[in-house]
């Protein structure tokens, strides 16, 4: 038999056509639906008599839209409209929807996992490219645009050219103080921004098999950020047990019959991949950037570059233009950098274990005076987890704001803004030009590292902080 | 969506890679629920400033290439967010055709269903390109059906495009119509792995 990934035997049990000269019709099991990217979809729709083919299989939650502070007061007139136009919707279609008084309701990419409606095999899609973090539990998903939600709404299938495969093997056990976050971005600095363009992603190799599903989801979140549209990691034991007993996992003797099939999906031994790239964990430290695309970075040890340490005059050109945005001067150490923001959330890093590992390193300290910082826990559910922990004390004693769940500052759409010309340390996923607002001057990095420059008003590395001990 | 075949228009050269769609389109356009109407909003914060200013050094606001049709840029155009509006911001302002070495597959996908031509040229052809489209009123003219690119003084480059997106392209197609006289197949699938018939 050929030994095939687990990329493969997805793909292959969802083909529901295959013509020579066309892309594969391809079957969605789970659509997931939010405010920003579905209007036009479904008044397209309307327009077409056309119906949703399976609400059964479509799931829809706000989050891009909604405020932190007071969830029942939304400033802006149009994201308002918005909010209550997904309502419309959902109740028209007869879709399920988390709305903002909902117990459920979070972030697009938290709920899913957590509710258990993300599972191993699946095919999972979104009007949202960090829909990729679904394929840390080895499904197949990926982010669409609004045309293809209103395609996948109609005919619950998507046409897909089939792509090639990308593994990405992460060798080494986790140095200490380096999180998830520093493994994701550290490949993306090493490999580039268009490094997985075509491909699909497994990342393989010592270290992802020995990551929490939370970690995994954060690596396989950010896939997209060098280029592949999906990321996932072959399911194993740890996938199975995060999924038992979960409201929309199969239970009982059903869960059993299907952790076997799940866990028969992992890439075979042996399959061939169209590309490998390496990388070991003793070149990762704890991670930060430094520029406006997320391959701009390197480890906090490292010292802001200057563009003729690059060698094609493109690049060069990028980060000229990149410091200048970034107010940055060649040479200036990481460590010396200044903070004026902390944002601690988003889709790639606002679950529990993130909340946990940030507040390890403000438990007993203090946000410097000049700088505000916020946490934005990734869902309802989240947040009440970490209130019975008693983590929003930690927070809040410490001087940060402790915020209700939504996408927030990563994008800004809300009125969680980072003002021209200030600097946010920041947990999300891209650093480019006004992502955080008009003139705001994005670094990423892990959860720690941003609770540790918030105490420290400065990008400092949280292996320094005595007493941190992930 | 509009069919596009020959099509000739005007040039704007902008020499950046990695241009992403929080840069085409900023998220604050974001929350109009119709599709069209973002045109004014392209390059956003480029050709504005904080006080909404227009930018004297920015491309588009240069009268001269205001009104051009077809987009010159570096590798990785469109990258980042899956956000639609970037092609139909980019369309709605009068942007039929884009010209890069390389594109964001959700970018690529999401142009073409709006029926704006990705075309993909070499770095070498995309620089000779960017070069002379810094001359203002530099014209091209783009033969889908031949799957070219041409000027009026010897510049001509072959481009590679997926036979499937070009038919639709060039026929305009709505791809739900077309997926729906396959729907006999999505029901046999339906039924084979999900046991049930849902319609």
């Amino acid at each position: 038999m050929t030994k095939k990934t687990v990329i493969e035997k997805i793909w292959e049990n969802h083909v529901v056509s295959r013509e020579e000269g066309k892309p594969d019709l391809l079957y969605i099991d789970l659509h997931l639906v939010h405010e920003v990217t579905s209007p036009q979809a479904f008044e397209g729709l309307r327009m077409n008599g056309r119906r949703v083919r399976r609400p059964d299989l479509t799931y829809a939650t706000m989050d891009h839209n909604v405020p932190t502070i007071n969830r029942h007061i939304v400033n802006d007139p149009i994201s308002k409209t918005q909010m209550e136009t997904l309502k419309q919707n959902c109740r028209e279609f007869g879709i399920e929807l988390a709305d903002i008084d909902h117990p459920d309701q979070g972030i697009v990419h938290v709920i899913g996992p957590q509710l258990g409606l993300t599972q191993p095999g699946k095919t999972i899609v979104c009007g949202d490219s960090h829909t990729s973090t679904h394929g840390a539990f080895g499904a197949l998903a990926f982010g669409i645009g609004t045309s293809e939600v209103e395609h996948v709404l109609a005919t619950q299938t998507i046409w897909q050219k089939k792509p090639k495969t990308l593994q990405i093997k992460v060798n080494g056990k986790l140095g200490f103080g380096v999180q998830a976050k520093d493994i994701i971005l550290a490949i993306i600095a090493k490999f580039g921004v268009n490094a997985g363009t075509g491909y699909v992603m497994e990342f393989t190799g010592e270290a992802i098999r020995s990551l929490s599903m939370e970690e995994r989801m954060t690596i396989c979140n950010m896939s997209i950020e060098a280029g592949a549209r999906a990321g996932l990691v072959s399911p194993d034991v740890t996938t199975v047990e995060y999924l038992r007993g979960r409201r929309y996992a199969p239970q009982g003797e059903e869960f059993e019959k299907a952790a076997k099939t799940w866990l028969a999906l992992a890439s075979d031994e042996g399959a061939e991949y169209d590309k490998t790239l390496e990388i070991d964990t003793a070149e990762i430290e704890p991670q930060m950037t430094w520029g406006t695309n997320p391959s701009m970075g390197s480890g906090i040890s490292g010292v802001v570059p200057s563009p003729d340490n690059f060698e094609r005059e493109a690049d060069k050109e990028s980060v000229r233009h990149a410091l200048e945005y970034m107010g940055l001067e060649s040479g200036t150490k990481l460590t010396e950098i200044p903070v004026d923001y902390v944002f601690i959330g988003s889709c790639t890093n606002s679950r529990l274990s993130d909340l946990r590992a940030a507040a390890e390193v403000a438990k007993g300290r203090k946000v410097q005076d000049h700088v505000t910082a916020i946490v934005v826990p990734g869902s309802q559910t989240v947040k009440q987890q970490a209130e019975a922990e008693g983590l929003d004390q930690i927070f809040i004693n410490a001087g940060f704001e402790w915020r209700e769940s939504g996408c927030s500052m990563c994008l800004a759409m809300n009125d969680d803004i980072v003002p021209p010309g200030k600097r946010c340390a920041s947990t999300s996923n891209r650093n480019f030009e006004g992502r955080q607002g008009s003139g705001a001057r994005t670094h990423l990095v892990s959860p720690s590292m941003a609770a540790a420059a918030a105490v420290m008003g400065r990008f400092t590395d949280v292996r320094e902080l005595a007493g941190v001990n992930q | 969506m509009e069919p596009i075949n020959q099509f000739t228009g005007t040039v704007c050269p902008i020499n950046r890679a990695n241009i992403d769609t929080d840069q085409i389109i900023p998220k604050q356009f974001l929350k109009r629920i119709e599709r069209q109407g973002f045109g004014q909003f392209v390059f956003y914060n480029w050709r504005f400033d904080d006080d909404g200013n227009k930018r004297e050094d920015f491309i588009l606001n240069d009268p001269q290439f205001a009104d051009s049709e077809i987009l010159v840029a570096g590798e990785n155009f469109g990258c980042g967010s899956s956000r639609e509006h970037a092609p139909w911001a980019l369309l709605d302002y009068g942007f039929r055709v884009i010209i890069a070495p390389s594109y964001a597959d959700i970018f690529y996908n999401n142009s073409v269903k709006n029926g704006i031509l990705a075309v993909k040229l070499t770095d070498e052809e995309v620089e000779t390109l960017l070069q002379k489209s810094s001359t203002p009123g530099f014209k091209l003219h783009i033969n889908l059906e031949e799957q070219s690119v041409s000027d009026d003084s010897g510049f001509k480059a072959h481009f590679d495009i997926d036979p499937y997106w070009k038919k639709m392209l060039l026929n305009g197609w709505d791809e739900i119509s077309v997926t729906l006289t396959a729907e006999d197949r999505i029901r046999q699938f339906e039924e084979r792995v999900y046991g049930k018939q849902y319609s």
